[in-house]
Formats: structure tokens, sequence, C-alpha cells
């Protein structure tokens, strides 16, 4: 259970889930924040308000799926590296994760990198489509994976170093 | 000589710079004493993302707010930092002495705001003076402050934030994390900061304490084991967890020792992490005129600590005539900012110590004797 082990159950997952009608149109954000506590940076960087923390500064935060475009800048800006972007129609198998990131070295795009659960079990090997520093300020990387898309819901993070190359 | 200042504060973290600040916006002269030597307190080594607001720079790193506020104060006219200064006493005829770069001074200030912040707690265990048994603050400074990589491989004791954000830093340095275990029966750190350790591969166990550390000369290793819903160890369930390193993140108790010696009325509140000063709603002690903000009345977060420091700030300055009424207005806004962070679960411990300080506040102001 996420308050003894860190680990979000199936239930806390799914309460934040999109749809599936919404998944299947496309990218939009998840946050995997189930506690209240007083932090609120993520409804700050949405420029489309597509995520609520209301009413006060305490509540979980709210996407709103049918605002929300996929755009990941709240990605980075989350303290908590909570929130993930998943986009179901990236091909024709695969799905597109983008996750939060703060190791060194950071991966190159076309590179593999070995991707993690939400418990740090190994789930494979994905190729990274994009990497974005987070800025001077900021310094929290964007990592975009294409991941088999039955992996899109497990893949949160990926393993520091050893990255390959080739497909 | 005695240096006469309007408004002395002592300690650069958070509290202290901010309530440097405020009390400089409106008009005062302030001088600011940290003992250390550079302000920020504890910000200097905290380089994870901060909660809060965005009034409380939310969203950005603990090392570039420090910044921030250091840059606002050091550049603000009214105020003058002296670092390397650690304030020794506070007496009764309104004198404090300040050892400042091997020079006693003797300073008289018409308010003091004392925003001294914490220091760690300790565990009592078999063979916990063995070399490579320190405090999570003290492994961070090293790593964070002065880029020393701390150790091979940590056993982290303590699943509260400090123990979780320490554990995620060693990662960063590339440190490897044995693990990190919680007597308690629930994680007491944020949630998210548990998430992003335990899917970077740390297990995190709760209901484990350590049962004794082992080696020859140096730390080798430990004895963990699981306690039982009355904290009693299981026997048969110890394990040993080979490490080079063990960081100790069992709390953080306010350091108020200079308020014992001013003689202000103290009191142990176990929700505000032990004995602190009782302040009213100014933040001000029993002693009138002596002002606390920040950890040091009850461990919290950096956000809170900021707005106590601005709160004490106003109070002070507003009290020697500064823009009273704007004084006012802007202590009460600070007032409000700190019971919207304090109004949810992760600030109902905090919310319940505060209670015991006000009903004991109320006893003083109605004539009964502190208990
Ligand atoms: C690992 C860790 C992670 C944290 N993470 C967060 C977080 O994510 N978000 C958050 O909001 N908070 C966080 N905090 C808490 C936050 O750092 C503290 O609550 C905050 O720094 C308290 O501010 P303060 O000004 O009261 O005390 P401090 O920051 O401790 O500052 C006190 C200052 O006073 C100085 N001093 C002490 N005694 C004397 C003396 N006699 N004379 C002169 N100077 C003196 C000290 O040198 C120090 O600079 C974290 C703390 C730790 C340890
Ligand atoms: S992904 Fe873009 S649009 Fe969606 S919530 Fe985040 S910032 Fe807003
Ligand atoms: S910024 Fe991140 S940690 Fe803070 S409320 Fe939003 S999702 Fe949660």
């Amino acid at each position: 259970m996420l308050i003894q082990d860190g680990i979000p159950t199936r239930e806390d997952i799914q309460s934040v889930t999109p749809p599936a009608h919404r998944l299947a149109q496309g990218a939009v954000a998840i946050a995997e924040c189930f506690q209240k506590i007083p932090c609120n940076p993520c409804a700050k960087a949405c420029v489309k308000k597509a995520i609520r923390v209301e009413p006060d500064i305490n509540a979980t935060p709210k996407v709103d799926f049918d605002i929300c475009n996929g755009c990941g800048a709240c990605v980075a800006r989350c303290p908590g590296l909570a929130i993930f972007v998943v986009d179901m129609t990236y091909s024709g198998g695969e799905a597109l994760v983008k996750l939060p990131f703060e190791f060194l070295p950071v991966p190159q795009e076309g590179q593999l990198a070995c991707g993690l659960s939400r418990s740090g079990e190994e789930l494979g090997w994905f190729p990274v489509v994009k990497a974005v520093s987070g800025g001077k300020r900021n310094m929290t990387c964007t990592i975009s994976l294409a991941v088999p898309k039955e992996l899109a819901m497990e893949v949160r993070n990926i393993k520091v170093g050893g990255y390959r190359d080739g497909r | 000589m005695i240096r006469e200042v309007e408004i002395l504060v002592a300690g650069g973290g958070p509290a202290g710079l901010c309530a440097a600040a405020a009390a400089a916006s409106l008009g005062a002269k302030v001088l600011l004493c940290e003992r250390s030597d550079v302000p920020g307190g504890q910000l200097v080594k905290q380089t994870h993302k901060f909660f809060g607001s965005e009034k409380q720079y939310a969203g950005d790193r603990g090392i570039h707010i420090g910044r921030t506020l250091a840059d606002a104060a050091v550049n603000h006219p009214n105020i003058e930092i002296l670092t390397d200064a650690a304030v020794l006493g506070i007496y009764e005829d309104g004198v404090v002495t300040v050892l400042y770069k091997n020079q006693h001074l003797k300073i008289r200030p018409k308010r003091t705001i004392v925003a001294t912040g914490a220091a760690e707690k300790f565990l009592a265990f078999p063979n916990n003076d063995l070399p490579g048994i320190y405090g999570a603050g003290a492994v961070q400074t090293l790593m964070n402050v002065h880029g020393v990589k701390p150790a091979e491989r940590v056993l982290m004791v303590g699943a509260g934030n400090i123990g979780l954000i320490v554990s995620y830093q060693l990662l960063q340095a590339g440190v490897e994390v044995a693990g990190v275990i919680e007597a308690a029966p629930r994680i007491g750190g944020y949630l998210v900061h548990a998430s992003k350790l335990r899917r970077a591969g740390v297990p995190i166990r709760t209901g484990y304490t350590i049962k004794e550390a082992y080696g020859n000369g140096k730390l080798e290793g430990a004895v963990i084991c699981r306690l039982d819903e009355n904290w009693k160890p299981v026997p048969g369930t110890e394990e040993d967890i080979r490490c080079d390193t063990i960081c100790l993140a069992v709390g953080l108790t306010p350091l108020a020792e200079l308020c014992w010696q001013a003689g202000c009325q103290m009191a142990f509140i176990r929700e505000l992490s032990g004995h602190v000063p009782v302040v009213d709603g100014n933040l001000e002690t029993s002693i009138p005129g002596l002002y606390a903000a920040g950890d040091i009345s009850g461990i919290e977060e950096a956000s809170a600590a900021m707005v106590e420091g601005r709160l004490a700030g106003y109070a002070a300055a507003g009290s020697l005539g500064y823009e009273p009424q704007k004084a006012g207005e802007l202590r009460q806004g600070a007032a409000e900012e700190l019971a919207e962070l304090r109004s949810g679960p992760a600030g109902a411990r905090i919310m319940a110590g505060l209670e015991k300080a006000a009903a004991l506040l109320a006893a003083r102001k109605g004539g009964a004797g502190p208990c």
C-alpha cells in the first residue's frame, strides 16, 4: 500500500487514469498525486488551466482530460515528480510515455533506456524518443519513451546509466 | 562598546531572512547574525524542488530559494548581515552577545527575532558510535554543500521527508541506498517523495527498526528487525543489511537554547517536536520585544518558516512605530497564508501543537502560572 511502501495500488492508479475513450484520442496528463499536501505548482504550470487544485492548496490535483492536450509542460514543473503524460496514439503498437528525470547521465535521443515500474522493477529496453532539458533553474528533464501499449500505464521511470544504442 | 540596533535577527535561515526583509520593507533597520559562513539555513543544501504555493516559491529548488532570499536581504539598504556570527546570549538588561569572527560583540536591540531553526535528533542502539553513522542532515551537507560523495552503500533510518529526500539525493550522487526503514507503521514524509524513491528501486519498509550496527573499527552493516503493533521487536525477523553508512533521519528538535536562556516561557509540546517558546499571534514570546519564528517554535517546513518570519518582522517593525497600520495588515495577510498552508491533513499535527501552546498562553495571560 502506498502509505506503507510508496507504491500506489491499482485502485489508486485507476482513480486518476483517464477514461479509455480519452486515452484513445491522444496525449493526456496523469497526476499520480494521491495525498493532500500543501502544493499547487502543477495548477500554475498549465496555461490551459487543465489542472486544478481546488478548493484550497491542500486538495489533490484534478486534471480536466477534455482540456488537457498532453503538451507535457507540467511534467517537469511538479516538485513531487508525480505527473506523467501518456499518448496511446503514438504508433500502431507503441505508446509514448513522458516522465520526469533528475539523474545524470541523461540518455540521448535514439538510445534505448531500461524502463522501470512504480516499484522499480525492470520492464525492458525502450527507445528514447526525446530528452528535453528543464533549463538552468528547473533542471528536471522530461524523457519521452516509446513503450508497448500494454506497458503505457506501468513504465514510470528509467534506470540511470547503461543506456544502449539501437532498436 | 555596546552597539544600539533597532531589530536584531538571530539566524539566517528562511525564517530569519524573511523576518529581516519584512521589517526592513517597512523602514526598520535590521542586523542579522548568522553563525555559519553563508546565509540560507537548511536551504543551502536542499537541491530538490519545494512544495507550497507561488508566494513561497513552490516548484523552485531549495538552494535557489535560499539564494533569492539571501540576495534580497544582502541588497537591502536597511539590512546588515554578519556571517560567522553566533548569537551567544540574551540578557535581562536587554544586551545580546555575539561571537563574530573571534570578536565578542555586545548589542542592545530594541526588538529581537530568534530564528535559529532546529537540530537533528539521534537514536540509541548498540554500536551507534561506529564511524559511518551520521545524521542525514550532515550527510546532505557533505554531499550537496561540499561536493563529497559521502558513502558507497547507505541504510536510511526514518521515512519522514528528510529520510526520503536525502535518500533520493544520495542516489543522485551515485550512492547506493540499501533501503529506508521506518519504525512507524506508515510513511511519515510526503508520498510523492516516497514513490519517486520506490520507482528508482529503493525498498521502503515501515514497521522496521535497527537492532544493532556492527563492524570492526568502522561500520560494516546493520541488523534490522520487524516491530509488532506495540513497537516490540518480533523475534526471528532479523535481517542483515551490509552497508558502509547509516543515516539517521529520526526527526529534528527546535534549537531553542537562546529562548531558554533569555527566560522565555517554554513548553514541551510533542506535536511541535520538543521544547518551544510559547508565542502569541505576533510570534512574540513571554519576554516583551522577543519574537521566535520558524522551526524554533515548532518543526514544520520552509514555506511556513518564511511566512512566520515575515509575520514576526512586520509585527516587530510595526511595534516600533514603522507604518503600524500597514504592518498590521501585512501581519494579518501572513497569518492567513499560514492558516491556509496548515489547513490540510499535513498541517493537522502542527495545528494540534499550536492549540496546546495557545491554551498555555491563555493561562499565562489569565494570570495563572505556566504549567
Ligand atoms: C533534508 C531536508 C529536506 C527538507 N525539505 C523541505 C521541503 O521540501 N519543503 C519545505 O518547505 N521544507 C523542507 N525542509 C524544512 C526546512 O528546511 C526548514 O523547515 C526550514 O529551513 C526552517 O527554517 P528556519 O529559518 O526556521 O531554520 P533553519 O533553516 O535551520 O535556519 C536557522 C539558521 O540559524 C542559524 N543559527 C542557529 N543558531 C544560531 C545562533 N546561535 N546564532 C546565529 N545563527 C544561528 C543556523 O546556522 C541556520 O542558518 C527540509 C529540511 C531538511 C533537513
Ligand atoms: S500536459 Fe499540458 S495541457 Fe495537460 S495538464 Fe499538463 S500542462 Fe496542462
Ligand atoms: S505539483 Fe505535483 S506534487 Fe504538487 S500538487 Fe501538483 S501533482 Fe501534486
